[in-house]
């Protein structure tokens, strides 16, 4: 299974044309102490960069945008009581919904592992 | 992220530590000020509760006023009984103006020969200005900038600061003392922005590093960064100037009627009676409330507050999640006729109404010492 990263610091998992999506274990640390986590309904349909989820910490709200368009399938309810997931394991148990792809050339406009972390490097300079 | 240092921020005599103790600089109030540490927001806050927090809140403003007839004179601009305060006493108070709204929120100790006060660090050029305007009568105004102020906050706080001073332990909820801490010397109050037990300690710049890596050497006592204080002020129901309290409000739809003793309500003679003892004597069209969300999801400043009919009867000035309580919190302005505890209401939140109720602050107890 290919990851893909986004520039908004999300991670996507691919199985086929449908994305498991959550944020990075850099954008989780950035966020501090995840207290709420807003997921979309199943069945919601998004477009790329639009409005998908809110994260909450203590001191503010967060969006969370679609990196692809799509189709939400499935949204992770383990968030709802234990919004800390994010924290523990961003990229595993932390995911926050599945969308089924509609494009999935736009995947070409996504980083890979590698080009994450030198992404992420830069914004540390 | 933005360099705070790029920026031509101020920089409190603890920059330094607050760069080697790893935190996060911010721009806040034109100074480069750590919001967290890395324990975290939430970390920090529910360490000061449970043991001891240390805060730089070097941002601040201190000034001294003397002259004989300083008491008096600062009666003019502030709606508090100064007079019947006590040497070695401290008193909340607000600056008022001609409308009767807040121009800043201050602490007033009688330190004996003088009076000190402790303003906004985002009113403080304003306040300064304000006073030099009206205090008359031979009263002069002493700004202090080359001292420090940190708080120590929290159960243990007055166990570990007593190990440096030990009259500090006797000291009761807001009250003040002049007195060396490990050598240096101090003005310490007995009060704080958390609801805790807990000390404000003004030390001058030179010395504030030394004090604070002494504090910090304690097992007790955590570095705190000013994301925890807004949580933990929010959940003691206290007011933030410029969000809770600011020119939009007075005293009385602030909920802050207990800083308007029988005298002054009486007298009057400070800036804007007319229309704050109106309020007081005939109530006031809104209140400032406790608002506790049903759900999950936090409501933040500027979320419309609706009643169950649909109608906006007020705004939340300032909401977040409360470590303590566990649960999201806020506070903010209602329709005085919805402003009675237990009143349901509904908060719109990202375009979807969401139940709330109206409650008594504060979230999380006080713990202050009375001796």
């Amino acid at each position: 299974m290919a990851k893909k990263f986004s520039k908004e610091h999300e991670w996507l998992e691919i199985n086929g044309d449908v994305a498991t999506v959550g944020i990075t274990d850099h954008a989780q640390q950035a966020l501090g102490d995840i207290v709420y986590v807003e997921l979309p309904e199943v069945g919601k349909k998004l477009a790329k960069d639009g409005d998908a989820a809110v994260v909450e910490s203590v001191k503010a709200a967060s969006d969370v945008y679609a990196p692809v368009d799509g189709e939400i399938v499935e949204a992770n309810e383990e968030l709802d009581a234990n919004p800390a997931l994010v924290n523990e394991s961003p990229e595993n148990d932390g995911w926050f919904f599945k969308i089924k792809m509609s494009d999935a050339s736009q995947l070409d406009d996504l980083m890979d592992e590698a080009g994450y972390k030198a992404f992420v490097e830069g914004l540390e300079d | 992220m933005a360099d705070p240092q790029a920026e031509n921020l101020y920089k409190t005599a603890l920059y330094d530590l607050h760069v080697e103790l790893g935190a996060k600089l911010v721009p806040f109030a034109g100074y480069a000020m750590p919001v967290q540490y890395p324990l975290g927001v939430k970390g920090e806050h529910l360490h000061t509760r449970a043991k001891a927090g240390l805060f730089d809140v070097s941002h601040m403003g201190q000034v001294r006023l003397v002259g004989e007839n300083r008491v008096a004179e600062l009666e003019k601009l502030v709606p508090g009984d100064i007079a019947v305060l006590k040497p070695g006493r401290t008193r909340y108070s607000a600056f008022t103006n001609d409308d009767g709204t807040i121009l800043d929120d201050l602490m007033i100790t009688n330190a004996g020969d003088s009076l000190f006060l402790v303003i906004n660090a985002g009113c403080k050029d304003d306040d300064i200005v304000h006073m030099r305007a009206n205090l008359d009568n031979g009263v002069e105004l002493q700004e202090l900038s080359d001292r420090a102020l940190m708080a120590l906050q929290g159960p243990e706080a007055a166990n570990v600061l007593a190990r440096f001073a030990p009259d500090v332990a006797s000291l009761k909820f807001m009250s003040f003392v002049e007195i060396d801490i490990a050598g240096i010397p101090c003005f310490v109050t007995r009060s704080g922005y958390t609801g805790e037990d807990g000390f404000e300690i003004s030390v001058p710049d030179t010395e504030a590093e030394k004090l604070a890596r002494l504090l910090l050497a304690e097992d007790e006592v955590e570095a705190i960064g000013l994301g925890a204080r807004d949580s933990l002020r929010l959940e003691a129901g206290l007011c933030l100037y410029g969000n809770d309290i600011d020119t939009t409000t007075t005293p009385v739809e602030g909920d802050l009627n207990w800083i308007i003793n029988k005298r002054r309500r009486e007298e009057g003679g400070f800036l804007g009676a007319d229309i704050i003892l109106d309020q007081l004597a005939n109530g006031a069209d809104r209140k400032r409330v406790g608002i506790k969300p049903e759900g999950k999801a936090p409501a933040r400043e500027h979320t419309m507050v609706l009643n169950k009919d649909g109608y906006d009867i007020g705004e939340i000035t300032s909401g977040g999640f409360g470590p303590t309580v566990d649960a999201p919190i806020a506070m903010g302005y209602v329709a005085i006729e919805f402003a009675e505890p237990g009143t349901k209401v509904d908060l719109m939140v990202r375009g979807k109404a969401r139940p709330a109720e109206i409650v008594a602050l504060p979230f999380a107890p006080h713990r202050y010492f009375r001796g």
